[in-house]
């Protein structure tokens, strides 16, 4: 699974906002986890224990390098391989707008994470409902760079969906963290109006299980 | 150590290696409770030991391979040794940094003790007497070996097929010993699946009249039985696409079948090649031995469950399988990840994408050397001191 973009930007940020969330010496399991940056980092700063799940060759390389553990696998295939609440995070680091079962794959998030952490693009931030409605062109951004027809990013979603989907499956939201342009925002104004002022947005949501 | 540089080579190989032999005098209690030696080990080395002695790499065979793994034993060998394209300067298990160890296993033929071996108290070969072993004997012959070489932790073992079978039981046996483990192509319990094909392929070795219950070695072999038996494990480690791309439904030197039982195709001249030349350098009693002893590996029913058996492990993890391995599927391997996963364990999992099927593991050289280059990289900075 592609990247949905240029790595240099903004996931740096993402790394930042995650180091904060995740408490010390959790047991933390990151799917989609490129080369095991952001667990080295979790690894240093956090003395968590973590794992990844990656589909890429070139980056399980790189993950065992880093000493990361890491399993080599399709997200999208599920987690049978993890244990019901093994974890005390499951992390989906923009990617899952990229996944081909994004309900699915975030059941099994929550079946085997105690919390779990979930950013993405917002597609209703302001920008991109200007591009649609003045060029009327898919839009793309830094953020969204590619073109229609080779996108990665198969299930865009906006913030109020993400709420949506929450609410209907009684999975609660714990934490909603809003970022434009590679900063927090947080204030009042952008809590009342996140989804038309947010550029990307990280959650963290959890879910009892009733079995 | 023992290695010259064989001067028609390239600059990546180990060069010329001698096989070496060590007897460890006494006897040792074997699973089965039969107390057996005294035990000859062939081994080679490559490499150079350091001072620390902890910088080995134990290099552990397949069914069918022996100590030769890297290099020549003499200028005028045509093939190197089986896992050459792995072993030496720069290499996957590169030379310049480890010592590496490799031995053949206890009741195989070419060296160790193995029922073909003489038997000092009767002056005749062992052939049935020789007693039934198994993977966990394996290793703890292999054991004595890297304590007679003066070696004071192993920085990894490693191995596919039957070899990735005796890496898992180091871990198990050696937990303070092995700092790492590489299991390639390989399985915590035989499927039925393998035990069929191992069961057709001794039948077909005990069938053979000139088997005589074992007792050949002053007479003809059962060439033939071992030669089917060889054919048959020959089509488990291909895959249907890779003997398709090979092979197709080409034919053998005509241009027209001959409408009799010959050899018509391509694919059975090959089979009937492999088996021959098998039969050559392989003792049929050792094929008997030792495909008994993967028969009987069983981690899960040993230890009560996958994760009891791993429990006492403080080795890392390296778990490698091929897509289209059917005899040791990826499904085999990720249920050993899984139990390492589930008891907090270090582990990688790499999935390779390969049509070579079981054999991938020899074969594809240029994923595994990437991978087991990264892995050691890590291993080594962890466990080895700077310089």
């Amino acid at each position: 699974m592609k990247s949905h973009y240029a790595e240099s930007r903004g996931l740096h940020l993402n790394y930042k906002i995650i180091l904060n969330i995740i408490e010390e010496g959790a047991k933390v399991l990151d799917l989609g986890c490129g080369s095991g940056e952001l667990l080295k980092m979790l690894k240093e700063n956090k003395n968590v224990s973590g794992r990844g799940v990656e589909i890429n060759e070139i980056n399980v390389i790189k993950c065992i390098e880093n000493g990361v553990s890491v399993f080599q696998g399709d997200i999208d295939e599920g987690l049978k391989e993890y244990q019901d609440k093994s974890y005390d995070y499951v992390i989906l680091n923009q990617t899952l707008q990229c996944t081909h079962k994004p309900d699915y794959v975030i059941q099994e998030m929550l079946r085997v994470g105690k919390k779990i952490v979930i950013s993405f693009p917002n597609f209703a931030y302001w920008k991109i409902r200007f591009h649609l409605f003045f060029k009327g062109t898919m839009p793309k951004s830094k953020v969204l760079p590619f073109e229609w027809y080779d996108t990665p990013n198969i299930h865009l979603l906006t913030i109020n969906d993400f709420r949506e989907f929450c609410s209907v499956r009684s999975i609660s939201v714990e934490k909603e963290i809003f970022a434009i342009r590679a900063s927090v925002k947080n204030n009042i104004f952008n809590k009342i109006l996140a989804n038309f002022f947010t550029e990307e947005v990280i959650f963290v949501v959890s879910k009892e299980t009733n079995d | 150590m023992d290695i010259k540089q064989k001067s028609s080579s390239t600059d990546d190989s180990v060069g010329i290696v001698e096989t070496k032999y060590y007897t460890y005098p006494d006897k040792i209690k074997l699973e089965s409770g039969i107390e057996f030696g005294p035990i000859t080990i062939a081994y080679e080395t490559c490499g150079q030991l350091n001072e620390a002695g902890n910088n080995a790499i134990l290099l552990l065979h397949a069914l069918s391979g022996d100590a030769h793994v890297a290099g020549y034993n003499s200028p005028e060998d045509k093939k190197p040794g089986w896992w050459d394209s792995m072993i030496g300067p720069g290499k996957a298990f590169d030379t310049n940094k480890y010592f590496i160890v490799c031995s053949n296993v206890l009741g195989g033929c070419k060296g160790t003790t193995g029922p073909s071996s003489i038997n000092p108290e009767t002056g005749k070969p062992y052939a049935l007497s020789f007693p039934v072993v198994t993977i966990e004997d394996m290793v703890n012959v292999q054991k004595i070996l890297i304590d007679y070489l003066g070696i004071k932790s192993l920085l990894s073992v490693a191995g596919g097929s039957m070899g990735g079978m005796q890496a898992m039981e180091w871990v198990i046996h050696y937990p303070e010993f092995v700092k790492s483990a590489i299991v390639i192509a390989s399985t915590s319990k035989l499927s039925a699946q393998g035990i069929a094909f191992n069961a057709v392929g001794r039948t077909a070795i005990i069938s053979d009249s000139n088997w005589n219950d074992g007792n050949y070695y002053e007479s003809e072999p059962p060439a033939n039985g071992l030669s089917i038996a060889r054919m048959i494990g020959h089509i488990t480690y291909l895959s249907e696409e890779s003997m398709h791309k090979k092979f197709g439904r080409k034919l053998q030197d005509k241009t027209s079948p001959d409408y009799n039982f010959n050899v018509d195709f391509q694919v059975e001249s090959y089979l009937q090649h492999q088996g021959q030349s098998f039969v050559d350098r392989f003792d049929a009693n050792s094929y008997l031995y030792i495909t008994k002893a993967m028969d009987y590996f069983d981690l899960p029913s040993k230890y009560g469950s996958l994760a009891l058996a791993f429990r006492q492990t403080r080795s890392k993890f390296l778990v490698v399988s091929f897509s289209s391995d059917w005899l040791f599927p990826p499904e085999q391997s990720k249920d050993v990840v899984k139990a390492l996963m589930n008891t907090d364990k270090d582990v990688a999992y790499c999935a390779i994408e390969s049509n070579c099927g079981h054999d991938a593991f020899l074969i594809e050289k240029d994923h595994q050397t990437r991978i087991i280059n990264s892995f050691l990289k890590d291993i080594s900075e962890t466990n080895l001191s700077r310089v």
